[in-house]
């Protein structure tokens, strides 16, 4: 049984719509899971659909059950296997991706101008892959 | 007090010119004054690097062996117009690849195209080229394919026919569905806004009435030294302008030209818009010689000056109708959020300011060092009509 003692830690986006925004989702993962969310980033619009970006640390299989639940709930679940990059030298500063990108991780710094990437905060939506006038934003899968 | 070109480049020429950045001149005249500082500055370095779709370049592939017209050229399976004289194209910067599927599915990725392959020559990247011929007595030969580098060429020259806009609209979108445009992705309701201009460090802002760029002014571009060709097309001084000078619409334009053989893949590259197309960022930087001081007040223009018109991409734009909704500043729009008809809008820049940034201080590191000399035009660009652009 010495699977069911392996600690992980993951992180995972959940999008979901209207109808699910409604369930305490966050609350049950703690109670009914013991796992430890830690919030990186929400964004919820006026029409109740978002995403919520959640690091989450606990045990294999009670972070495996968990994924069951909110699977069942109606929502999405994307575990990050993928992450994005920016290669340095095709990036021209121009800052056009700060203007689609959900979660800030592209933003411009103030008053300098420059266009700074925080790949903690990315979600992977991948918006930034096709704007990017110069194809600077890549895809990377982890290993 | 008065310069001329000729006392200017003396000083450049013995290493003793004060060369400043249209930023720097700006700090400048708040702590001295207009007057001290036009005697202290003898040039003054603007810089800008966006997206300039009316861009190309003339390229020469040397004659064959036996020889040939080529009446049609592909680089890269992009096609070069090449109905001028054997062995001469041009090609364009939004040309798309042969078979591109274009905005279907909409909106279309458009990979690669006429900007792409101007970039990647400068890059000295091998190119797949491929002509044809009708095949005449002179010009026998009906076929050729080879691949080649920029060194294989003959000559090769930009020559832009509209670029460095002197101010710019600022795309937003009234309609009820995001449009794709030359402006990047605006969202419906009014939900973001973006700009293309390098404010306070663009050319034609630095100098507004022309009295020192026309035809003949020598310039960066792209990384090499080139020239202007003259007024751009669509040049139109006569718009309405703030009492600084500044024009609050598009207005000049400049025609730009230069080896491309002597240019830097850094500042010029290929561009692809999702669902409008490919085109090329060009980085250009215009030397102002600061001959008098009403050239020093116009260099000192800053971001609070310069207002540019807010204009609906969704409805107005596409349709042809008027689609100014309000101006704003440039540092409005630089503070990352502006008050559009009573709605806070986030904005994003589109042209690069630590680009243009970077372009102002290598022509200024030029001029500093003796490498580059200002130079006379032989011709300005058309100003506003009544204007007096006083002989130095
Ligand atoms: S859109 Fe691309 S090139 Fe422009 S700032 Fe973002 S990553 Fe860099
Ligand atoms: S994929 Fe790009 S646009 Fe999406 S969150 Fe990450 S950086 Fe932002």
């Amino acid at each position: 049984m010495a699977d069911r003692e392996n600690l992980v830690n993951k992180k995972i986006i959940l999008r979901f719509s209207a109808q699910t925004v409604e369930q305490p989702m966050v609350y049950h993962l703690v109670k009914d899971y013991n796992l430890v969310p830690n919030i990186i980033k929400a964004q919820i619009s006026p029409e109740n659909e978002g995403f919520l970006l959640l690091g989450i640390s606990g045990l294999e299989e009670d972070f495996r059950q968990a994924m069951n639940y909110l699977q069942e709930l109606g929502l999405q679940v994307q575990s990050l296997t993928e992450h994005v990059i920016r290669d340095e030298d095709s990036c021209t500063q121009c800052g056009l991706c700060t203007g689609v990108c959900p979660s800030n991780a592209l933003y411009l710094e103030r008053p300098s101008q420059q266009v700074h990437f925080d790949g903690e905060k990315c979600v992977v939506c991948n918006i930034c892959i096709d704007v990017c006038p110069t194809r600077a934003m890549q895809i990377a899968v982890d290993n | 007090m008065k310069k001329s070109y000729e006392e200017i480049n003396e000083k450049i020429r013995q290493g003793k010119a004060v060369v400043v950045t249209a930023e720097e001149v700006i700090d400048i005249a708040r702590e001295v004054g207009v007057k001290a500082a036009a005697a202290k500055v003898d040039v003054v370095t603007t810089g800008t690097f966006g997206i300039m779709c009316s861009s190309g370049a003339f390229l020469n592939f040397w004659h064959t062996k036996p020889k040939m017209r080529m009446s049609q050229v592909w680089l890269n399976e992009v096609p070069a117009y090449a109905g001028i004289a054997a062995v001469d194209a041009y090609i364009g910067a939004t040309e798309l690849m042969t078979g591109d599927p274009a905005n279907t599915p909409h909106p279309g990725h458009f990979r690669y195209g006429g900007g792409h392959v101007i970039e990647d020559l400068i890059a000295g990247r091998e190119i797949k080229f491929r002509a044809g011929s009708y095949g005449t007595d002179c010009y026998p030969l009906r076929r050729l394919e080879k691949t080649l580098t920029i060194a294989d060429l003959r000559d090769a020259f930009i020559f832009n026919p509209r670029n460095s806009y002197q101010n710019y609209n600022v795309g937003v979108n009234c309609g009820d569905k995001t449009v794709y445009t030359y402006m990047g992705i605006l969202k419906p309701h009014m939900g973001n806004i973006n700009y293309s201009t390098a404010g306070q460090l663009s050319p034609l802002l630095n100098d507004p009435y022309y009295r020192t760029i026309g035809l003949g002014t020598r310039i960066f571009l792209g990384g090499g030294i080139g020239y202007i060709g003259g007024p751009g097309t669509q040049h139109d001084p006569s718009g309405p302008r703030t009492e600084g000078g500044v024009p609050t619409g598009g207005a000049g334009t400049l025609a730009v030209t230069g080896d491309m053989k002597q240019m830097n893949a850094r500042y010029i590259r290929g561009v692809s818009m999702l669902g409008y197309g490919v085109s090329l960022m060009v980085g250009i930087g215009v030397p102002i010689p600061i001959l008098d001081e009403e050239m020093l007040e116009f260099t000192a223009v800053t971001d609070a000056d310069i207002l540019s018109p807010i204009c609906d991409y969704g409805l107005k734009y596409p349709a042809g109708e008027p689609p100014e909704l309000a101006h704003v500043t440039v540092a409005q729009l630089k503070s990352g959020q502006v008050e559009v008809l009573g709605k806070q809008i986030p904005t994003a820049p589109i042209s690069s300011y630590p680009m243009a940034q970077e372009i102002a201080a290598a022509l200024k590191l030029w001029i500093k060092e003796g490498r580059f000399l200002l130079s006379r035009p032989a011709e300005l660009l058309p100003t506003v009509p009544g204007f007096e652009r006083s002989e130095e």
